[in-house]
């Protein structure tokens, strides 16, 4: 994936903080990592990808993170349960924002979240991944995106209207 | 009348957050919906004035679920909450049927002033 795609995730990120938590993140400098050795904190929320561009883009962030983002937002059940559904959205709600930039056929799974990091089943085998570290609160959290064009696909172009 | 509402998202912690929000604002949240087939049922049984609806959700997603409500009742008010930010699931969403659509992440405001506009067309649907 070319790095002016990873735009588009880094605005994702800035507004999901911005929106939610009315708080500026900072973002960090992209970087790249072999798939082998993935970042991870201690959730992770993970977004299949396919159609067009196939593979995975995740959230991962500490508890303390998720736990002060649920109760921003209102919630006062801090549950691990809660706190798996935020990271799962959190990583849903990126990854989804991100068709304005890849259009409808960046077709995206519902959420799995694990703890730790994805293991080799879910990142592509081959290759390196985008990881885009933040920083909140002075937490630490990151996402990771790891996307490959597929092949013999045909994004569809809609036509401009006759006048 | 109070308005009444029915929320559906996977989501337990945005159901919550979309329930709070819409209470604080006197409308009145009758059913809350994990994914569309459970979303559907409740529909047919309580009629609620507005709906929000996700659409990435298992089980059957909410562009399938605007559908089948839509069968069910072609006045039926579905607000769709979703992530997915290009503009054909928009378009698509609103040929199904749906009245509206905002992105997440939102803010109460953006919810607040979504909710203004559409239940003053139930307003004028009940006159």
């Amino acid at each position: 994936m070319k790095e002016d795609k990873i735009q588009v995730f880094l605005e994702g990120v800035r507004k999901y903080f911005t929106q939610v938590a009315g708080e500026e993140v900072f973002i960090g400098t992209p970087y790249l990592v072999e798939n082998k050795m993935p970042a991870a904190q201690h959730y992770s929320g993970v977004i299949a990808v396919s159609g067009c561009t196939r593979g995975i883009v995740y959230f991962t962030c500490p508890q303390q993170m998720a736990r002060r983002l649920l109760v921003l937002m209102g919630e006062t059940d801090t549950s691990e349960e809660n706190i798996m559904d935020l990271i799962g959205e959190v990583a849903n709600t990126i990854a989804g924002n991100a068709r304005s930039q890849f259009g409808e056929k960046f077709e995206i799974s519902v959420p799995v979240v694990i703890r730790g990091a994805p293991d080799e089943i879910m990142l592509p085998r081959e290759g390196r991944s985008f990881v885009i570290p933040l920083e909140w609160e002075k937490l630490q959290a990151a996402i990771i995106v790891a996307l490959y064009k597929a092949t013999g696909c045909v994004q569809a172009v809609s036509k401009p209207v006759a006048q | 009348m109070m308005i009444t509402i029915m929320v559906v998202d996977d989501s337990n912690v945005i159901r919550n957050r979309i329930t709070r929000s819409s209470e604080s604002k006197g409308f009145e949240v009758v059913a809350t919906a994990a994914n569309g087939v459970d979303a559907v049922q409740l529909y047919e049984i309580l009629k609620p004035d507005l709906v929000t609806m996700d659409l990435t959700m298992p089980k059957m997603d909410g562009l399938a679920c605007i559908r089948n409500i839509i069968n069910l009742d072609e006045n039926a008010n579905i607000l769709v909450i979703s992530a997915l930010a290009d503009k054909a699931t928009g378009i698509k969403a609103l040929e199904y049927g749906a009245r509206g659509f905002i992105y997440k992440p939102f803010t109460d405001e953006d919810l607040f002033e979504a909710f203004r506009e559409m239940a003053a067309e139930v307003v004028n649907e009940r006159r």
